[in-house]
């Protein structure tokens, strides 16, 4: 990217034009944020306190934060395991080529498919009276709750749902990466004698490591600020923070206004972190695929 | 190309297909179950007749193509002013449009509520119009990232600074550049911009419920807690929609290189 330098001397009116903009991202966007995160560190009166975000270590939230987080990381590692798996499949050749235009078109709609509709199609499939849980009840005699320990209000039940926009946002996001790794690269790792395994082992798969574990931390993100889907499925079954946070937010459970911005502020950080480092390891990773 | 590895290829594509086919046929097969022992299409047709369901889903268009009019009128003067003038400036706003990505939308719909409740200096929680208005504003952050990422690519592949200058010397304003020279030349972004904010407002849950707004996402979360079969119709619906405007997408897109092809 050329950056030219700042034209100073230029009529210092030409930031007017971005005058709309700023204004917009300030009111809807930047003060309402930064009206959350100066909340959690005040207390009742508005005096500065650390208190509230000792006091995320009580009661159900260091729980929901838990269980949040195990949902997230779950359904990031497995998301990343399979898209990469199917866009490895389509890249290098192992099925037809063709079928890589409409799989990128499938993942676009997919990864926006999320939300309440997500909800009702997992409970129609895997539901108590779901497609796959009548046909294996009908024809193997399987009941998934008892025999599999299936259920779709769980742990599992979420993390399976929430597969449905990360791998499609994994394979949208790897399959560039994979296809800027040179078809040189292998050649030259194979006149030196290095089989598939070690081709693999130590210049592909170190090579794509920032862009997998970027893309990783940005399915984490992606889980951890879902509400609709959760909603939908668990109710409040499953004690998850947007849940707990929502619930805040219509009935302050919790007591105490400020513990609900400390709660959001909490969220805020999460992904905060998870997408620096998703887009630090970007960054590494456009050195060597450009 | 080892036999294993196209055999493993083929397991994980078919795995994965199975993984994302199984949903959808579950849901749509659902929705067909309403009457007992035959498939029908009565729990579409209760659901389409539901004047409440009616109610909404106009709310919820009518919420899209608003959001999608304040979207345009904020993005593109701004990543066509940035372009052409500020170049420098560029990182900067591609940063703020990407924070909506890192800041959840619960967040900062939170923040909306506490900032701009009754007794505020911006007290636009007290009516419905404000109310309405400031969902308007939440669905434009939340599609600030496609909608601005789609035209500043848009702009890219034209010569903002020739056009302008062009324009100029003709005796152009400002507005009569970006409506008549920059827009239409941006068209096909605009389009994709809009139609994947039309797809995530149309079904978006959070904002609404939290607001209190009655749009189509908390009325499908609310019929299905009561209705044994309405809200599967509905979600085939939802898909349905979604699943129309990336359609729609791909064919300007599409449509689009053929014109460049030809020109």
């Amino acid at each position: 990217m050329s950056n030219a330098p700042p034209a100073r001397r230029r009529l210092p009116l030409t930031w007017v034009g971005l005058l709309p903009f700023i204004i917009f991202v300030t009111l809807f966007l930047i003060l309402p944020t930064a009206h959350i995160v100066i909340g959690a560190f005040q207390d009742r009166t508005g005096a500065f306190t650390l208190q509230n975000l000792r006091d995320l270590n009580t009661g159900t939230i260091p729980s929901s934060y838990w269980i949040s987080v195990k949902i997230s990381a779950a359904s990031a590692a497995l998301g990343c395991l399979v898209g990469f798996g199917m866009a490895a499949a389509v890249i290098f050749g192992a099925v037809p080529r063709w079928i890589k235009a409409p799989l990128m078109t499938f993942s676009g709609v997919a990864s926006n498919f999320a939300g309440v509709p997500l909800a009702f199609a997992f409970l129609a499939t895997f539901g108590p009276v779901g497609l796959v849980t009548l046909f294996l009840r009908n024809n193997f005699g399987i009941v998934l709750s008892r025999d599999l320990g299936f259920n779709i209000l769980s742990f599992w039940g979420l993390t399976v749902t929430y597969l449905f926009f990360q791998i499609p946002l994994m394979i949208l996001i790897i399959t560039p990466a994979l296809e800027g790794l040179k078809r040189e690269w292998r050649e030259a790792a194979m006149v030196l004698g290095a089989t598939g395994a070690q081709y693999w082992r130590m210049i592909a798969l170190p090579i794509l490591f920032p862009s997998i574990l970027g893309t990783f931390a940005l399915l984490f993100a992606n889980a951890f600020g879902a509400v609709a889907t959760a909603m939908a499925l668990t109710g409040s079954a499953l004690n998850i923070v947007p849940i707990q946070l929502f619930a805040q937010i219509r009935g302050d459970v919790l007591g105490n206004p400020n513990l609900g911005y400390a709660m959001a502020f909490g969220m805020i950080m999460v992904t905060a972190v998870a997408n620096v480092l998703y887009i630090w390891l970007r960054i590494r990773a456009e050195r060597w695929l450009k | 190309m080892s036999l294993w590895t196209r055999i493993t290829g083929w397991m994980v594509l078919l795995f994965g297909l199975g993984y994302f086919l199984l949903p959808l046929l579950g849901l749509f097969e659902f929705s067909l179950k309403a009457r007992r022992g035959v498939y029908s299409l009565d729990a579409y047709a209760k659901v389409i007749g539901d004047p409440e369901f009616q109610a909404t889903f106009a709310y919820s268009v009518m919420m899209a193509l608003v959001t999608i009019i304040i979207g345009v009128l904020i993005v593109v003067p701004t990543a066509f002013w940035v372009r052409l003038k500020m170049p420098w400036a560029r990182p900067y706003v591609e940063f703020i449009t990407l924070l909506p990505l890192v800041i959840p939308a619960i967040v900062i719909v939170f923040g909306y509520i506490r900032l701009y409740n009754t007794s505020s200096f911006l007290p636009l929680t007290g009516t419905i119009l404000g109310t309405n208005i400031l969902l308007a504003m939440g669905y434009t952050v939340l599609a600030l990232p496609y909608m601005y990422r789609a035209v500043d690519t848009g702009l890219r592949t034209i010569d903002v600074g020739t056009l302008t200058e062009a324009a100029q010397s003709l005796g152009a304003g400002w507005f009569t550049i970006l409506g008549k020279i920059i827009l239409p030349n941006v068209l096909v972004a605009v389009l994709s911009g809009a139609f994947l904010t039309f797809a995530i407002v149309i079904g978006e849950f959070t904002l609404a419920a939290l607001l209190d707004r009655p749009a189509f996402g908390p009325y499908l979360q609310r019929i299905g807690a009561n209705k044994p079969y309405e809200p599967f119709a509905l979600s085939v619906i939802a898909f349905g929609i979604t699943w129309a405007c990336m359609g729609l997408i791909q064919l300007v897109t599409r449509f689009s290189k053929h014109t460049k092809a030809a020109s």
